[in-house]
């Protein structure tokens, strides 16, 4: 199939005509999911809120329902394959592997998307996305997220394709670039994630038909998050991809060293499969020592990994910073930084945000006997709100604000705002993770529609400071909806009404990249370029170090409080 | 050069890590041991380790076996439902019973004693959040969870159910006295 190559003229970035139209296509319907979620969210969020309580019960389970598939399947994964089409077919500036399956892919999960969605709107799947049997949801709820699934896989295939054409057309000498690479390892972890979710979806499928009878309760629930852990390392991977792109990109950072980073990502790989347990640690049915192998040896692999790359991402930055002459003190090349450019902005809330909230109450939250205490608790949707909205979202917020320009050629409309709307969304988001966590922590339950426990035969009173937590909660997701409406509207705004861009020259072969370095190489730094010390990453590493430390023994401390378990 | 082009040095791997990277790599591989360590220094020396005591069942077995230890053990009823009150015998065994949409019957125990508490479902997945202590544990049906515990403490406990299971989910709240 004959293509053609644009070369966009601000970024130098090669754009490959299928691939060009597919990364648009993807992303505009994950942003179409991400209202969908987003509207359900503001209605979860005024329900959850005790002094509201907007929706009843029957239809709160059913929007909740919508947010969970929307958001966590649907949006991330239809801006992962614009993410996937763009570390290969761009970054390598080589023609995408067979197109026409690329689409075929797209419509796949268009199409199941569709589905399942009506499935949930019908009323009859009210089973949240965990679809723990044996509560039965309608038989397209289940259809839809597998042909989601498959799509997903066909294009994880294209990707790897791409990978082979570009080595074959040699479209670049070397290694891939190291976003690449993080964007292979996302693939690959996919794989491994739609396997995993084939062999229990299928099975689930039949039986909501009459197919086979039984499907047991705790089979399912570990093979079930093997697909739902370890997808979010697949999201984990994509957005520490996007904050080196964005480094780079932004500040013309270089990695500290490939290998480390590289070798962080291979981790990912190697580890964070099994680490699917530390969602059954409350389970019966587990053995101890199978339960302490894979939340520590597997788990702690995974988690040294991301801190490698909590290390690694502003290190880079502040070599980068430290290289352009910002070199006072420990802080001058933060304080320096483009806190008015989106991009940056955006990324570096996702960064410390994920570090800090996500990753630690990560970890507390999978240590074995400490799960006890959060378990089923609001805690759980606080401290992933903190890794895959704060974390992976908001990166890719971000990395919008720098490819409607490059992949769409329109200006954002409404800069002011756009300064403003990483702030919001971020600020307000991590308050809502922090809130609900506290609330976790007081023991209120997830996914439940009523606090004060209305047709019960008996009551039971939540303290004071539950309520307020439960308050906040309900005002910081309000505020995180604005923000997240506000880029959306950013967004789309810009894709109708942003003055049109320049699209470059055309080609009809790619150039390939030089092997000899290109543009971003600054003429400061020399061939023997020697290390950049990074004493501010260390103090920030440090930070972070620190209140891990802290946090987690508070909580064994909470744990030896509470009636003894044996 | 940068992370989006290919590595500038095309043998990368053989070119040294800093040491500072070193020492972080170091410090957050220790800080890993460590919370390795912590999770089977509890196991031996905590005293909230959950019981991995678990046998497969059937909901009509569990039932039978509730029912039993019910007629059994009966000190009183309570509501206009007339819920059973079930005195479990110190260093006993109890039986708790989740299903849609309350925890059966409401348990009495001893603080101070040691009580072998059986969990299982009659239909969906559950959850047991024991509150205002705030343990919570996963109840599976057809899976019979033997957990030991002893209560610390005198007083009204409430059971939430935290996990989704239907539309009376919120209505699902059991109890637990301690004498
Ligand atoms: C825009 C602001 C958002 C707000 C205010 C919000 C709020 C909430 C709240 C309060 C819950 C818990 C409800 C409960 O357990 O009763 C929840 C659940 C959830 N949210 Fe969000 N959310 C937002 C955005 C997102 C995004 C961007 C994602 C994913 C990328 C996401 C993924 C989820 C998932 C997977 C659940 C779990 C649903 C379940 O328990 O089945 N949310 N959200
Ligand atoms: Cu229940
Ligand atoms: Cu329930």
């Amino acid at each position: 199939m004959s293509t053609t190559y644009r070369t966009c003229p601000a970024s130098g970035l090669q754009f490959e005509n299928q691939a060009e139209k597919l990364m648009r296509w993807n992303a505009v319907v994950g942003v179409l999911w991400l209202l969908v979620g987003g509207i359900t969210a503001l209605l979860v969020i005024l329900t959850r809120w005790p002094a509201i309580k907007l929706l009843p019960a029957d239809q709160f389970y059913m929007i909740l329902t919508a947010h969970g598939i929307d958001m966590i399947i649907m949006w991330i994964l239809h801006f992962e394959m614009a993410v996937l089409y763009f570390a290969s077919s761009t970054l390598l500036r080589c023609r995408l592997a067979t197109p026409k399956l690329a689409w075929v892919a797209f419509v796949l999960m268009v199409v199941g998307g569709i589905m399942c969605n009506v499935a949930i709107f019908q009323g009859e799947s009210s089973v949240m996305f965990t679809s723990y049997v044996p509560m039965q949801a309608a038989p397209h709820f289940y259809l839809g997220i597998i042909l989601v699934a498959v799509g997903a896989l066909i294009g994880c295939g294209i990707f790897f394709g791409t990978l082979v054409v570009a080595k074959k057309e040699q479209t670049y000498t070397g290694s891939i670039p190291l976003v690449t690479f993080g964007a292979m390892t996302a693939a690959i972890i996919a794989v491994f994630t739609i396997a995993a979710g084939a062999s229990i979806l299928l099975p689930t499928f039949f039986w909501s038909v009459g197919l086979i009878k039984e499907i047991d309760a705790e089979l399912y629930r570990m093979v079930w998050w093997a697909l739902g852990h370890s997808s979010q390392q697949v999201n984990v991977a994509a957005h520490v991809s996007i904050w080196y792109l964005i480094a780079a990109v932004v500040f013309g950072a270089k990695p500290l060293s490939e290998k480390v980073s590289r070798f962080a990502f291979l981790l990912y790989i190697l580890f964070l499969q099994l680490a699917s347990a530390h969602h059954l640690l409350s389970d019966p049915g587990m053995s101890a020592e199978w339960k302490v192998l894979n939340t520590s040896y597997f788990m702690y692999f995974a988690v040294l990994a991301s801190m490698i790359h909590g290390f690694t991402v502003p290190g880079a930055i502040e070599a980068a910073q430290r290289k352009k002459g910002f070199t006072n003190g420990l802080f001058e090349w933060l304080r320096k930084a483009p806190w008015g450019n989106p991009v940056f902005s955006g990324m570096f809330i996702s960064l410390v945000g994920f570090g800090f909230l996500g990753g630690i109450s990560g970890v507390v939250l999978g240590t074995e006997q400490i799960n006890m205490l959060m378990h089923n608790t609001f805690y759980v949707p606080g401290h992933f709100h903190a890794t895959v909205v704060v974390g992976t979202t908001l990166a890719f917020m971000s990395i919008t604000y720098l490819l409607v320009p490059l992949l769409f050629r329109r200006e954002m409309i409404l800069p002011k705002l756009c300064q403003i709307q990483p702030y919001l969304y971020g600020i307000s988001m991590s308050v809502l993770g922090l809130v609900m966590m506290g609330a976790g922590t007081l023991g209120v339950s997830r996914r439940h529609w009523d606090m004060a426990f209305s047709g019960a035969p008996f009551q039971y009173e939540w303290p004071g400071a539950a309520y307020l937590m439960m308050g906040l909660t309900g005002i910081f997701g309000v505020l995180a909806v604005l923000g997240g409406a506000l880029w959306i509207v950013l967004v789309v705004g810009s894709l109708l009404f942003g003055k049109k861009l320049e699209g470059g020259a055309v080609s009809d072969n790619p150039t390939p990249i030089p092997a000899a370095q290109p543009v971003a190489a600054s003429a400061s730094h020399t061939g023997s370029e020697e290390h950049v010390a990074v004493p501010g990453t260390v103090v920030l590493a440090s930070l972070l170090l620190v209140s891990f430390i802290l946090y987690y023994f508070v909580n064994w401390k909470y744990l030896s409080e509470v009636w003894l378990l044996s | 050069m940068s992370a989006i082009l290919p590595p500038s040095e095309r043998l990368w791997w053989k070119q040294p890590i800093d040491k500072t990277e070193w020492a972080w790599i170091g410090i957050a591989f220790i800080w890993a041991m460590t919370m390795f360590g912590m999770m089977i220094y509890w196991h031996i020396y905590g005293k909230q380790n959950l019981s991995n005591e678990a046998y497969k069942t059937t909901p009509e077995m569990f039932a039978a076996k509730a029912e039993k230890f019910i007629a059994e053990n009966t000190v009183r009823t309570e509501t206009d439902q007339n819920i059973p009150v079930v005195k479990v015998p110190a260093g006993g065994d109890g039986y708790l019973i989740a299903r849609l949409w309350n925890w059966y019957p409401i348990l009495e125990l001893e603080a101070g004693k040691q009580y072998k508490i059986h969990l299982s479902s009659m239909d969906y997945q559950h959850g047991f959040s024991l509150q205002p202590v705030n343990i919570n544990i996963q109840v599976l049906p057809g899976y019979e969870h033997v957990v030991k515990m002893t209560p610390t403490k005198s007083g009204t406990y409430s059971i939430v159910c935290n996990e989704y299971c239907g539309i009376g989910h919120h209505t699902m709240l059991g109890r637990i006295y301690v004498k």
